[in-house]
């Protein structure tokens, strides 16, 4: 069995990293889920959360809003929406964020009263944000 | 023959011309880096975001149940053209070559009897496509307070169109812009993105079987829009470089041209300051003759 595999983490705007990796924690829509070498395919969307990447030199986090990963045997590729090193991120960075999810949770809530699925969703991913918020010391105001 | 005086602030002017055109030339290449820098980076993004799309599309097929952004609407009567342009102009033929494109389009469709709507985005489009075609604006976004071209400006467009097509306004929609190729050349293109177009099938690797959480479906659904986000994403940053390769070499040539200009109303100068001396001695000499 392969030691590492390939990790990606791309963003529409940059490659974020590129790495060996031991293994990668991926927070998919239906669970957080540790992606090792050898990994059966899949793909999966992400709900916002912190990737955690256990590299040959050391580990790395990456807050992401949301997005896609593709898993194989040889590679593990996030594409996220918007992602950042944990490091990097600021409180205004976070704020603005939470007031996104916010605000597509109101413009959900106008438009689509019936239709609770969207609502559902919209504030899932607001209590996701929130949560990935108290993870890394950093709540909304 | 024009006067001494005239020349010599015609010249004045034209060598305050050549410094302005060379100082947008090198502004224009500082920029173009910084564009060429942005598409660049996007790459890996758009590259893996298509090869994974292609899969899906490929495993979900021509089903009867696929999200109508993939399969269509099942007519072909409204096309919505999404006009990509400039904000400015002094670029050359960049602005003019884009809107040629989707006038011939627009022409096209409208001789097949084809329902056309437009969507600009840039002013020199808008200005551009104006006169003939106004009556089929539909909207127009703009992006002169956009500095540097991000996700979230595409997203805007994006949502724009997207939001059309869930009211059911337009069966097809496409994009219009340039693709960069070098500082000289630059392809204005057109591309589809509703239905969204997933490439060629046949390079997929079918051999592997991917696991799909949740189902095949809801990915989709939640890709798809992202696929025309991320299209158009990559439309603008080429758009961009385009924009500001074509302004440089458009610069570069009046940089020239005005060289040029001035060599010769330099040596037209001259000849008339020749000319005028050359009276002036004519009259002292005969004067002195006629004693």
């Amino acid at each position: 069995m392969a030691e590492t595999v390939q990790f990606d983490l791309v963003s529409p705007e940059r490659l974020l990293a590129s790495v060996e990796a031991r293994e990668v924690l991926i927070p998919g829509a239906e669970g957080d889920m540790t992606a090792l070498p050898d990994h059966a395919p899949l793909i999966t969307t992400l709900r916002p959360g912190i990737i955690r990447v256990s590299g040959v030199d050391g580990d790395k986090e990456y807050v992401v809003t949301g997005g896609f990963a593709e898993i194989n045997g040889q590679s593990i590729s996030v594409l996220a929406e918007r992602a950042l090193p944990r490091a990097d991120v600021t409180k205004e960075d976070f704020q603005a964020m939470v007031d996104e999810a916010t605000e597509r949770l109101n413009r959900v809530k106008e438009q689509n009263a019936d239709e609770h699925g969207l609502i559902d969703d919209a504030t899932k991913l607001l209590h996701d944000m929130v949560a990935v918020g108290d993870h890394i010391g950093m709540s909304p105001n | 023959m024009p006067n001494l005086k005239d020349l010599k602030n015609r010249i004045a002017s034209v060598k305050s011309t050549r410094k302005i055109t060379k100082a947008m030339q090198m502004v224009a290449a500082a920029k173009l880096r910084r564009a060429q820098e942005a598409a660049e980076m996007s790459r890996p993004y758009t590259e893996r975001f298509n090869a994974v799309m292609a899969k899906l599309a490929a495993s979900v097929g021509d089903a009867e149940n696929a999200p109508p952004l993939l399969r269509g609407t099942g007519d072909d009567k409204v096309h919505l053209l999404v006009v990509m342009t400039a904000e400015r102009g002094l670029c050359g033929g960049f602005n003019a070559n884009i809107a040629k494109l989707a006038k011939a389009d627009a022409a096209d469709l409208l001789a097949q009897g084809k329902t056309v709507k437009i969507i600009t985005v840039g002013k020199k489009g808008r200005d551009a496509m104006k006169r003939d075609y106004g009556q089929y604006f539909v909207d127009h976004v703009d992006m002169t307070e956009v500095k540097r071209v991000g996700y979230a400006d595409a997203q805007t467009v994006a949502a724009n169109v997207l939001n059309r097509f869930d009211a059911g306004e337009f069966d097809v929609a496409k994009i219009f812009y340039s693709q960069f190729q070098n500082v000289v050349t630059q392809i204005p293109t057109k591309q589809q993105i509703v239905p969204v177009d997933t490439g060629d099938a046949e390079d997929v690797d079918t051999g592997t079987f991917y696991d799909f959480e949740p189902d095949e479906n809801a990915i989709l659904t939640e890709l798809l829009p992202r696929a025309v986000a991320t299209q158009i994403f990559s439309a603008l940053l080429e758009n961009g470089a385009s924009e500001q390769g074509a302004r440089m070499s458009a610069m570069d040539n009046a940089t020239r041209n005005a060289g040029e200009m001035i060599d010769k109303l330099t040596i037209e100068y001259n000849r008339s300051r020749q000319a005028v001396i050359t009276n002036e001695l004519i009259e002292i000499i005969s004067g002195a003759e006629a004693l």
